[in-house]
């Protein structure tokens, strides 16, 4: 496969990720606000603060914005260009890189990534109708993910491309889970109230709900949802879909097959990173997690997974750099 | 005059006129063709909101599969349909054989003169077309003089432009050597056309496209150096903003292959390789969308950022073949399109079957003069243009807009050409107001491997402004189904 080519399938795989996280972050976040609001009066810039602090693009934000509100954070988050993290530009994005290798994905995917586009375009269409609102929208977009990714398995021949577009997947899905915890670091309690108490276990029950998570959760543990046993279940759950342990397994066990390298050995460095850090994630505890601070863990799994994604990108993406004006001499000079 | 039927709450022609103009549906007096009467009878049979609502479903159609092209000069990225028009142009079976006879006669023609150009230039030393010509040609890479491409094909993938005069006379208004584009409009407009109106397809008499990708890649493959028999072959494009990049990834599509960009390959000991995943891997046949001045940096252009230093190297040394041949551009100069009469007398020793549009070379001093006189009434083509830029259409242009065609001529007389302006032939098309006469070019695609074949049917491009006859997509231009029909009727 054309190293351009897998660039871009990676790519895709990570942008409709993140636009369906995205999108999970902002509903809940609506959601969460009215639960809240029966606690507490004037929390709103707190939350929506937060939601910008946990994508890490609050000095960006600032300069576009003034104050801190729902539709400030919502169109940021949303539709602005500017912001390379919205969903109109992760959607963009995806589709720009499908567009470039259209011939190398089914027409069924192809099509989904396209009209995902074109409706996200004209989000304010679909808004001013007066039976849609926002939460509507978000819905969409995660039906319009669901809908791709159905399509890669049930309609996309199973080799390399759809192994890069899995890596893709599921790293950005890890890192995504890593932000949606993160969000109740940044979300001080309001007065009076405290760890354990109803609005934190409000919170720590909107988190699994951003992440698909409520009935998994209840089937899974006897506990409450408090702090311990949400993010032990986000991050350490071995057959939750969305947790960072079973992310990154999928992710070192796509990227082996790619190379063709058995469990337990690595053939090059992305693979090395991978395995480490699922590793570190596998046998932590999540007594050691918090032990450590839960966002300092999380920071440190965010910054590892920038190092991977590098790494994959210098060993499959990366062209050997061409020298033109050296390679233009040396074939000049064998011309008779 | 006016086509009457009696229907009144169906799809009718009753207010349509033919004004005189070659109608491809109506005979002067107002009958229909009778290679149109199955057509005629199907879409009387329609009724007029479902025709709406289906005509609706094919632009939502071409919309969610991408079958657009990019508006340059627009922030927004905007991206249009190609207008389709539903109603197809057919053509009977006889006039269909007329037409491969006469393409098949013409691009052997232009294959040996080609040939015969970059070898022993016999046509040149015969007296036949002057020498000065084909030197001054922009297309004439004389780096080529002598190089021998595989199997001696220059011209393998075609597309020259037909139209039909007053009388119905089809005749060749340009060739297209270079990469003419529209085939992936031809297969698509079938497709829809086929899923949205069923019943208006007698599929038994329709001669079927769809196997124009099996029959490229099969040619593609014919060319390969060494007669490879498993070839790697590519598709090169300029990228992703390339106005007719959908359509070079659906032809990759559709044969399987790899579509490349310069970028991707690379040229080591005089051999082409892509860059993949798995290291590099050798290609033996490439498909090119990219002209050929940006080719290769080190021999042509070298700010060309799309092409691949040493590419030319490989080409010389027969170690990869390129479809088209790099220098085919020198035959569908405009200039030289003058000539190609004189080619197939030359090479063949037959009377053209397809006639050209007479033609005015400015660089004759007696069609100069004539030019000059006549210039309001003729349309000039600059020699090296296409897609109806660098043009002049004398009576629709104002006089300061003649004037400075006149100055421009006379300034550079090798490079333009003049024409009688042609009354193109002309298609019942829906418009606002119904169906309206517009004016309609063809253009069949033409490959040259193992033999010359050529597809039944083609882009019919329509003007889709009213008295416009200007077909180009990049100017208000649509296309329509082509059918030939197995039968002539």
């Amino acid at each position: 496969m054309l190293s351009r080519v897998a660039n871009s399938l990676y790519w895709i795989g990570r942008y409709i990720e993140r636009a369906e996280n995205t999108a999970r972050i902002l509903d809940v976040n609506l959601q969460l606000l009215d639960d809240f609001e029966a606690y507490v009066d004037g929390v709103e810039e707190v939350f929506w603060e937060a939601i910008v602090q946990s994508t890490g693009d609050v000095e960006l934000f600032r300069e576009h914005h003034d104050g801190i509100d729902a539709d400030g954070v919502t169109a940021f988050l949303t539709r602005e260009a500017h912001n390379p993290n919205s969903i109109f530009s992760s959607v963009s994005s995806a589709r720009e890189n499908a567009r470039m290798i259209r011939d190398q994905i089914s027409e069924e995917m192809w099509e989904c990534i396209n009209e995902m586009y074109h409706f996200v375009r004209n989000e304010q269409e679909f808004l001013d109708n007066e039976e849609t609102t926002n939460y509507d929208f978000f819905e969409e977009i995660k039906n319009y993910s669901y809908r791709f990714v159905g399509l890669m398995e049930a309609t996309y021949f199973h080799s390399e491309g759809y192994k890069f577009l899995q890596v893709g997947r599921y790293l950005e899905r890890a890192d995504q889970t890593s932000r949606i915890l993160d969000l109740k670091y940044f979300l001080p309690l309001p007065d009076g109230q405290q760890g354990g108490g109803t609005v934190d276990i409000a919170i720590w029950v909107a988190i699994l709900r951003s992440s698909s998570a409520v009935d998994a959760f209840q089937s899974n543990r006897t506990g409450e949802a408090d702090a311990l046993n949400v993010s032990g279940f986000l991050i350490l759950s071995q057959n939750f879909p969305r947790s960072i342990r079973y992310c990154l397994r999928q992710l070192e066990q796509q990227l082996r097959s790619i190379s063709g390298t058995d469990e337990g050995f690595y053939a090059n460095r992305a693979e090395k990173l991978a395995g480490r850090l699922m590793g570190d994630v596998a046998y932590a505890s999540i007594d050691d997690i918090w032990e450590e601070g839960l966002h300092e863990f999380i920071d440190r799994v965010q910054l590892r997974l920038i190092g991977l994604n590098q790494s994959i990108y210098e060993e499959y993406f990366q062209l050997p750099a061409v020298d033109m004006e050296a390679e233009i001499a040396v074939q000049r000079s064998q011309q008779q | 005059m006016a086509v009457r039927n009696s229907s009144a709450n169906f799809m009718d022609f009753n207010n349509y006129e033919t004004e005189g103009f070659f109608d491809e549906m109506f005979e002067p007096d107002g009958r229909i063709r009778p290679h149109y009467q199955r057509l005629f009878e199907s879409i009387e049979r329609l009724n007029p909101d479902e025709f709406e609502i289906r005509r609706r479903y094919i632009d939502s159609a071409f919309l969610s599969q991408g079958v657009t092209f990019t508006v340059y000069h627009d922030s927004q990225g905007t991206e249009r349909i190609f207008p389709f028009d539903v109603l197809p142009r057919i053509i009977p079976r006889t006039e269909w054989a007329h037409l491969e006879k006469g393409l098949t006669q013409r691009i052997v023609a232009l294959n040996a003169f080609l040939h015969d150009i970059y070898h022993e230039q016999k046509i040149i030393k015969d007296g036949v077309i002057p020498a000065s010509y084909i030197l001054s040609a922009k297309q004439f890479c004389k780096e080529f003089v002598g190089t021998k491409v595989p199997r001696d094909i220059y011209v393998h993938i075609s597309g020259s432009d037909l139209i039909r005069d007053g009388e119905g006379r089809y005749l060749v208004l340009e060739d297209n050597l270079r990469c003419p584009s529209g085939v992936s409009y031809m297969l698509e407009s079938r497709q829809v056309l086929k899923r949205t109106f069923p019943r208006l397809f007698p599929t038994s008499e329709v001669e079927p496209v769809k196997q124009y990708p099996d029959e490229l890649l099969r040619m593609l493959r014919y060319i390969a150096p060494s007669a490879n028999p498993d070839p790697m072959v590519v598709i090169l494009t300029p990228g992703v903003h390339n106005s007719a990049y959908f359509e070079h990834c659906f032809l990759a599509r559709e044969m399987g292959i790899e579509i490349v960009e310069g970028r991707d390959l690379v040229v080591r000991n005089s051999h082409v390789f892509m860059r993949t995943t798995q290291g590099l891997k050798q290609v033996d046949v490439i498909y090119s969308r990219v002209s050929h001045e940006f080719l290769d940096p080190s021999v042509f252009r070298p700010d060309s950022m799309l092409g691949v230093p040493g590419l030319m190297n490989a080409y010389r040394a027969g170690n990869v073949a390129l479809a088209n041949a790099v220098g085919t551009g020198v035959a569908d100069d405009k200039v030289m399109y003058y000539f190609v009469p004189r080619m197939i007398k030359y090479y063949m020793g037959e009377e053209p079957i397809l006639p050209n549009v007479d033609t005015y070379l400015a660089s004759e001093p007696q069609d100069m003069s004539y030019i000059m006189e006549h210039l309001p009434k003729l349309v000039v083509k600059s020699a090296n243009e296409a897609g109806g830029y660098g043009m002049l259409i004398g009576p629709a242009s104002t006089k300061a807009e003649i004037e400075e065609f006149r100055q421009m001529i006379k300034a550079d007389p090798r490079n333009f050409i003049a024409q009688p302006t042609i009354s193109l032939s002309r298609h019942p098309t829906w418009t606002d107001a119904g169906f309206e006469g517009r004016h309609v070019d063809l253009r069949p695609f033409v490959l040259y491997g193992d033999g010359v074949k050529i597809i039944p049917g083609g882009l019919t491009r329509v003007a889709l402004r009213k008295g416009s006859l200007v077909v180009n997509s990049s100017q208000g231009g649509g296309s329509k189904d082509t059918w030939v029909l197995r039968n002539d009727s």
